[in-house]
């Protein structure tokens, strides 16, 4: 059986996710309680790290869309990073860039939410 | 052409309707898609395509009751390779399915319709029939030539 997991990181304001493995109909549940969790808590600046993530098929980027509007409301965001080529195509086909911003790296992604915080203050 | 004599002509796999076979159908295709020489990227495409129709099976074939049967064929004649899905669960009209609009997911907090825009997308050809009581067939295909290119 294929694996998958998360964890998390506490990055000051922000919670980092991390993804590692196969993120299917059988493993989305996993990373729909790790929202859960991080939004149980009014945690709603995220970014989540692809960097180890294999494979992601259609339910798993239903995860994203599950949480992202409860996330804006709250003036969070859902920020993506350091997918592979693989996986980004997959994401790019369905049109998901309209939705999320991609960054290249975990950094560039805080940076942006930092940013941002400057910005409201 | 030799070569092409040792590839699989034709295997087969059953499985149980549940998500957790998801990962082991995946395998029985790579496996295969493998053997016959189509580059990795296509591999992924190929694999993403077959477990989204399986995962369409199990939610709503089966709506997820997992007793029910999988069967996922596989052919390779001709430079042309066929994924046959069957099932006997509830059948499917796929020209109820929109194609995906992702502003409306996005109020909706749901998605729908990626799965199969995905196969469309990835694959040669997708084809679906059913038997209504007898059973339901999805055939995905993907010619090696068109996947060189």
């Amino acid at each position: 059986m294929a694996e998958f997991s998360t964890s998390t990181k506490d990055a000051g304001d922000i919670n980092v996710i991390y993804l590692k493995g196969y993120l299917d109909a059988h493993t989305a549940p996993v990373l729909e309680n790790t929202f859960s969790d991080l939004i149980e808590k009014s945690r709603y600046s995220i970014v989540v790290n692809f960097g180890e993530l294999a494979y992601i098929s259609s339910a798993g980027l239903g995860v994203f869309m599950a949480f992202i509007e409860k996330i804006r409301e709250n003036n969070g965001d859902i920020k993506l990073a350091g997918m592979s080529d693989k996986v980004y195509n997959i994401f790019d086909l369905l049109g998901f860039p309209l939705l999320y911003e991609i960054f290249k790296s975990e950094e560039d992604a805080i940076k942006k939410f930092d940013e941002i915080k400057k910005l409201e203050k | 052409m030799k070569n092409e004599d040792n590839k699989i002509k034709e295997k087969e796999l059953s499985v149980k309707s549940k998500t957790n076979n998801l990962s082991m159908i995946r395998d029985f295709v790579y496996n295969a898609a493998t053997e016959i020489g189509f580059s990795s990227d296509v591999i992924d495409n190929i694999i993403l395509a077959v477990d989204e129709a399986c995962t369409n099976i199990i939610k709503h074939a089966y709506k997820s009751y997992p007793e029910g049967e999988i069967t996922v064929k596989l052919k390779y004649a001709d430079k042309k390779f066929t994924i046959i899905i069957m099932d006997h669960g509830t059948p499917f009209k796929p020209e109820t399915v929109p194609d995906p609009d992702l502003q409306s997911y996005y109020r909706q907090h749901r998605v729908g319709g990626l799965g199969m825009y995905l196969m469309k997308s990835l694959m040669d050809e997708v084809k679906y029939v059913s038997v209504p009581g007898k059973y339901n067939q999805v055939l995905l295909s993907k010619n090696l030539n068109s996947a060189l290119r």
